[in-house]
């Protein structure tokens, strides 16, 4: 695994209490590549991101920064490669905006010193990149959730990080947002790994996708390859037809009981055991 | 440090300069600025006093150590105050909520009442070690059960009921009414018999704590979304939350022992600056620490003025102006949240 550049989890897996939350999973991020992270509720797509932004530790297999384990790197040298956005930020300190992005420069800067030009440039160019140039020096608690998650990609920006991790970026974002903020994120120069529930958008935005089920990859591949009736059955038990437009499948759901084939056949799917997934619930919101 | 820091903190140190040399001069005692710079200059080693021993005594011995000790609590507790609301992302936070006021009564009574250490340990060192017990616990009781910011605080009050309940129960219990009253003014906060080894000590503790507090000003910064998320902008989050209690626990420790709890300090100052410098802590730690200073030291001049001969404790005094401003400061929080 050596010499290998960037981010990558090799079989990875944690455990909380007797629950295996992630089972062996193998991810490599190619550099500049939008891969998107898709699952039904549980399937451990926040905790593979935890995984990689270092914030967790793995119960087993390692995550490696350009072929070295982040336990050897350091907090510090990890935060100013890679980022994290959260699916939802919340603090009761008052705030900038401006604040919110400096925060990004926290690992870059060293106890007892004031803002260099490189601090204030990184700040400037994370507040022009996201369009809140003009809002910067606007109380936090005055923006709306989508302006919100703008401020916090612009921190993440501002940490100049070569891999950025989103949680679900784009949950309580209206559809003119949604599409703002993932127009944004494929737009950025870094390697993004963003974990999605909305599989349209993500077969619009993303390089390659990756599905988890029951803390197992089931799939991994091009939105074309991946995201057929077939998997979505398997993964997500609801069916659905795919047709392409632009490129991109594009997903139209059924309702349950109207047609649609029979229901719990799972071949092809790796390793052992019934798919979790198939009991997952019809609720779109995570944790 | 940044030029506008720079700025405050000057501003800061004049007007507390000022404010304990104004300070030393009102009491029953005519003094005059001029005789309080003297007595200063001449034990500093600048020159001879021309003052009468007496007045001498009143200016060196009595008033200025206990107006530099309201300015050392004042700082003390401000800065902890500050910390701890950041560190717990608790807007209630003060220095107390981990419990160390509540066990260093329990010391102090332990020493006064009950006589333990038979009469080899002072009420100061009690309280202090009562204070260290106590915290003690609730790290160790916060660490067994995940050590997350609201369990170290849910654990904190649970050592505050316990430490105010033994100290209740020994007061009533084994004190007479003498004994009783002496305890009760110490608990409710008291600068009285300040001396120089109580101000050296506390000083020492606190520019220590302050340096910590201060390398510490960018990781508290990157607290403000929650512990996770400074997790991710670099910052060891475990062993930046030990080292920040453990120094605002040893600080407020130190200042309990000496001056009993003065409370709603470290509540409403750190509150109230903020309004001023904004929430990063590079600048609003020292300006707090001196905000708490000056207040002090004006409260403290109140409280032994006021009801002349009789003094009121300082704690009782904090409160009845902290109870006011802490309402005015939950109002505002209203309009935010």
């Amino acid at each position: 695994m050596t010499g290998r550049t960037g981010l990558g989890a090799q079989r990875v897996t944690r455990r909380t209490g007797d629950r295996l939350v992630l089972d062996g999973l193998t991810l490599t991020l190619r550099p500049g590549e939008t891969v998107g992270l898709i699952g039904p509720n549980g399937s451990g797509k926040s905790t593979l991101l935890r995984l990689l932004a270092g914030v967790l530790a793995p119960s087993g297999g390692v995550v490696t920064l350009d072929g070295r384990p982040l336990g050897e790197l350091g907090r510090r040298t990890v935060a100013r490669r890679v980022a994290v956005v959260e699916q939802h930020a919340h603090t009761q300190t008052e705030l900038t905006v401006r604040d919110v992005v400096a925060l990004g420069r926290v690992p870059h800067r060293r106890a007892w010193t004031a803002a260099t030009a490189a601090d204030g440039r990184a700040v400037t160019e994370a507040l022009d990149r996201t369009g809140l140039t003009d809002r910067a020096d606007q109380s936090w608690h005055t923006l709306s959730g989508g302006e919100r998650q703008r401020t916090q990609i612009a921190r993440a920006l501002a940490q100049e990080p070569r891999e950025l991790l989103f949680d679900e970026p784009t949950n309580h974002l209206d559809i003119q947002h949604q599409l703002d903020l993932l127009d944004l994120v494929a737009s950025l120069p870094v390697t993004t790994l963003v974990a999605l529930h909305d599989l349209n958008l993500a077969a619009m935005y993303c390089d390659r996708l990756l599905v988890l089920a029951g803390g197992l990859a089931v799939a991994e591949g091009t939105p074309g390859e991946v995201l057929t009736a077939d998997l979505i059955k398997r993964v997500y038990g609801v069916s659905a037809e795919v047709t392409a437009a632009d490129g991109h499948p594009v997903i139209r759901f059924l309702r349950r009981g109207a047609q649609g084939p029979a229901r719990g056949a799972s071949p092809g799917r790796p390793g052992s055991g019934g798919p979790r997934a198939a009991h997952v619930g019809g609720s779109e919101r995570d944790r | 440090m940044s030029p506008r820091t720079t700025v405050s903190t000057a501003v800061g140190l004049c007007a507390l300069a000022l404010s304990v040399a104004a300070a030393v001069t009102i009491g029953p005692a005519d003094i005059s600025a001029s005789d309080v710079w003297t007595s200063a200059a001449a034990h500093l080693g600048l020159g001879e006093s021309r003052l009468a021993p007496l007045r001498d005594g009143i200016v060196w011995d009595l008033r200025m150590p206990r107006t530099l000790l309201a300015a050392v609590c004042g700082a003390g507790l401000s800065l902890c105050g500050a910390v701890m609301q950041s560190l717990l992302r608790n807007p209630l936070a003060d220095p107390f909520v981990l419990g160390v006021s509540s066990g260093a009564s329990t010391g102090a009574v332990a020493v006064v009442v009950l006589g333990v250490g038979g009469g080899a340990v002072s009420l100061s060192a009690g309280a202090f070690t009562g204070a260290l017990l106590s915290f003690g616990l609730v790290l160790l009781l916060s660490h067994s059960l995940g050590g997350s910011t609201d369990r170290v605080v849910l654990c904190g009050v649970a050592a505050m009921q316990l430490f105010s309940a033994l100290t209740s129960f020994t007061v009533l219990t084994s004190a007479d009414a003498e004994t009783t009253r002496g305890v009760l003014f110490w608990l409710l906060g008291s600068l009285t018999g300040a001396g120089w080894t109580d101000v050296l000590l506390c000083a020492g503790v606190l520019v220590a704590v302050l340096g910590v507090c201060l390398g510490h000003a960018r990781t508290l910064d990157a607290f403000a979304f929650g512990e996770e998320a400074a997790a991710s902008l670099g910052v060891r989050v475990g062993r930046a939350r030990l080292i920040l209690l453990c120094a605002t626990a040893l600080l407020t420790a130190a200042l309990v022992s000496c001056a009993g709890a003065i409370g709603f300090v470290g509540l409403v100052l750190p509150h109230a600056t903020r309004l001023l410098t904004g929430s990063g802590h590079a600048r609003l730690l020292p300006v707090t620490a001196l905000a708490g200073a000056v207040f002090l030291v004006w409260v403290d001049t109140a409280a032994r003025t006021v009801l002349d001969p009789q003094e009121v404790p300082v704690g009782v005094v904090t409160s009845l102006i902290g109870v006011p401003a802490f309402v005015a400061v939950l109002h505002r929080g209203r309009r935010t949240a």
